[in-house]
């Protein structure tokens, strides 16, 4: 199965992007060998701004290119783009909804050994509550090349989130990704699965498996989580059982974002699959998406606690 | 460029001042001893120095001005209405519901505001984007950010110091105005920042120091500064919080005070005897 990062993606559709409008500039805070942003700035020196270990000054100077007609990208980890820097984000770029795409690597747990201070885990709750932001977690990398480009032709704020594990390609070419519009990847009427990011591959598995158990599952690919397709999640729960899934904390996250809807719209049974409530910690990647129950198997189990009891649980 | 002489700028500037006074007295809210203590730094930007076409606000060659320390909306509003960007009247709508002339700027409500601020520590960084944006497309447009003291406490102007003297951004000026006090008290007291210009200098800045109110030198500093090549430049421009209003010179408590009606005739009588 070939796997490649969808920040690696991302540091490949930024160049072919680079060439096709000059409005396009990348702004970096010293990591642009980990956010491969280096790819364009080996491409476009004149159009790439390292500006040092300062995301505050990075999310500024964005702002500042947008408003002269730039089309800024601004990357950094997603822990420091989202925590450091989220002032700049809220009051700098979202209130005057400037277009500055802020595209943020090392999402989540599978960051691995550095720890809890660089895992993201609450990013897309941060990101999601700011008027005027679009959340986009693609699950691959050519959802990735057209999140970039998507995001590129979107007039105003942007946040995606991006990963440094490689990750399963689920998508071809002929995939169209649209901001706003959950993908079905997989028709099913006894229970749905909600996920995104890399968790989008653990469903497929679920659902595979959950298929030689006699249940047939919808699996939705919701990688923009702002603003949200109500539609597909609505679908999905008419299938009368939701789980989510997220590579974040279930506070505030997908999950949460699903849950408002099914709650106002059509409450339906719900399980999240997500990090509840806790810091990471050092360790390789899958042991930490085991140990914090991000697998296929957790959504499985999710599944059937649903089926086999969806109320009082 | 527009060859208004400095008694037509002193003049000009008591024009904002009153502006200031009836738009906060009306407003029962805002900050006029920030926005008295910058008046002549403004009014020699808006109607002296900067290139600008109020008919044509988003005239991509058109001189930039950040208003970092944006609680000083009222005197960023006055010299926007003085120069023609919005009508005179909507100054008095200062801080109601639905007016675009919000308690702190908002550049998507008024034509003429180029930044969003308010949120201290933020305008400097937005000027490099600016002038880094300039350098890309070989436009010759100038940047001025004006500062208050207190912001300077912010870590990010000093992130943004720092970077634009690394990308030498010779057309950006930063221009502090540096009235020595703060919500609780002075400057050197609440958190101390002397020396200014030398912390400037030593981030690769040039930097001097001048007398904020007196039109000749802001206005030869800000031809200094345009003359200044391969680095940024800042300009400390001494001032008095709430210049031009003696009760509320030098009073910390006019920070984000408004005067009540007999505070505003006051304050207008005394403008009006300063009229030579």
């Amino acid at each position: 199965m070939q796997k490649i990062a969808t920040r690696e993606a991302y540091g490949r559709a930024l160049v072919q992007l680079g060439h096709q409008d000059p409005r396009v500039v990348v702004l970096d805070a010293d990591l642009s060998r980990s956010t491969m942003t280096v790819y364009f700035a080996r491409e476009f020196p004149h159009r790439f701004f390292n500006m040092g270990v300062a995301e505050q000054s990075l999310m500024g100077t964005a702002a500042g290119l947008a408003l002269c007609g730039k089309i800024p990208f601004a990357s950094t980890f997603a822990v420091f783009a989202s925590g450091r820097a989220y002032d700049q984000i809220r009051n700098g770029i979202a209130y005057p909804a400037l277009n500055v795409k802020i595209a943020a690597t090392h999402g989540g747990l599978s960051v691995g050994e550095d720890g809890a201070s660089h895992q993201a885990l609450e990013d897309i709750t941060l990101m999601r509550v700011i008027p005027n932001m679009t959340v986009i977690v693609p699950a691959d990398a050519e959802e990735t090349r057209q999140a970039v480009f998507a995001a590129a032709r979107h007039e105003g704020p942007v946040y995606l989130r991006l990963g440094r594990l490689p990750v399963p390609v689920i998508y071809e070419e002929e995939y169209v990704f649209q901001i706003g519009r959950a993908h079905i990847l997989r028709e099913g009427e006894d229970a749905a699965i909600i996920a995104c990011g890399l968790m989008v591959h653990e469903a497929l598995r679920a659902a595979e498996e959950l298929d030689s158990l006699g249940f047939k599952v919808l699996v939705v690919n919701m990688s923009t989580i702002k603003p949200l397709d109500r539609e597909a999640v609505l679908r999905a729960a008419r299938t009368g059982a939701v789980v989510t899934a997220e590579e974040h904390s279930v506070i505030g996250g997908l999950g949460s974002a699903v849950a408002e809807v099914l709650a106002q719209e059509l409450p339906t049974p719900m399980a999240m699959v997500g990090v509840k409530d806790t810091f990471g910690e050092s360790g390789k990647p899958q042991e930490l998406l085991e140990k914090y129950g991000l697998t296929h198997r957790h959504i499985l189990q999710a599944v059937l606690t649903l089926k086999r009891a969806p109320l009082g649980r | 460029m527009v060859g208004n002489s400095i008694r037509e700028l002193e003049a000009k500037a008591r024009q904002l001042r009153r502006h200031i006074i009836q738009m906060i007295g009306k407003a029962g809210s805002g900050h006029p001893g920030g926005s008295l203590s910058a008046v002549e730094i403004v009014t020699a930007l808006y109607f002296r120095v900067m290139r600008l076409d109020p008919k044509n606000p988003h005239w991509p060659d058109r001189d930039r001005f950040i208003l970092s320390k944006g609680h000083a909306a009222p005197l960023l509003y006055a010299a926007l209405a003085e120069k023609g960007f919005f009508p005179k009247e909507w100054l008095l709508t200062l801080r109601q519901l639905g007016s675009p002339l919000q308690g702190h700027p908002h550049c998507r409500y008024l034509p003429g505001v180029e930044v969003s601020t308010g949120s201290l520590g933020q305008g400097l960084a937005v000027g490099n984007g600016m002038a880094l944006a300039a350098r890309l497309d070989k436009r010759d447009y100038r940047i001025y950010v004006l500062l208050g003291d207190g912001e300077l406490q912010e870590g990010m102007v000093w992130e943004a110091a720092m970077a634009a003297s690394h990308y030498g951004l010779d057309n950006l000026t930063a221009i502090v105005d540096r009235n020595f006090l703060q919500i609780d008290g002075s400057t050197e007291q609440v958190m101390s920042l002397e020396p200014v210009e030398d912390k400037f200098r030593a981030f690769g800045w040039e930097a001097r120091t001048i007398d904020g109110h007196d039109f000749p030198q802001i206005l030869e500093a800000l031809d200094w500064a345009r003359r200044v090549k391969g680095k940024p430049a800042a300009i400390v421009a001494h001032t008095i919080k709430g210049k031009g209003v003696s009760f509320m010179e030098n009073n910390p408590d006019w920070h984000g005070k408004a005067p009540k009606p007999e505070e505003v005739e006051r304050a207008l009588a005394e403008l009006q005897d300063q009229e030579g």
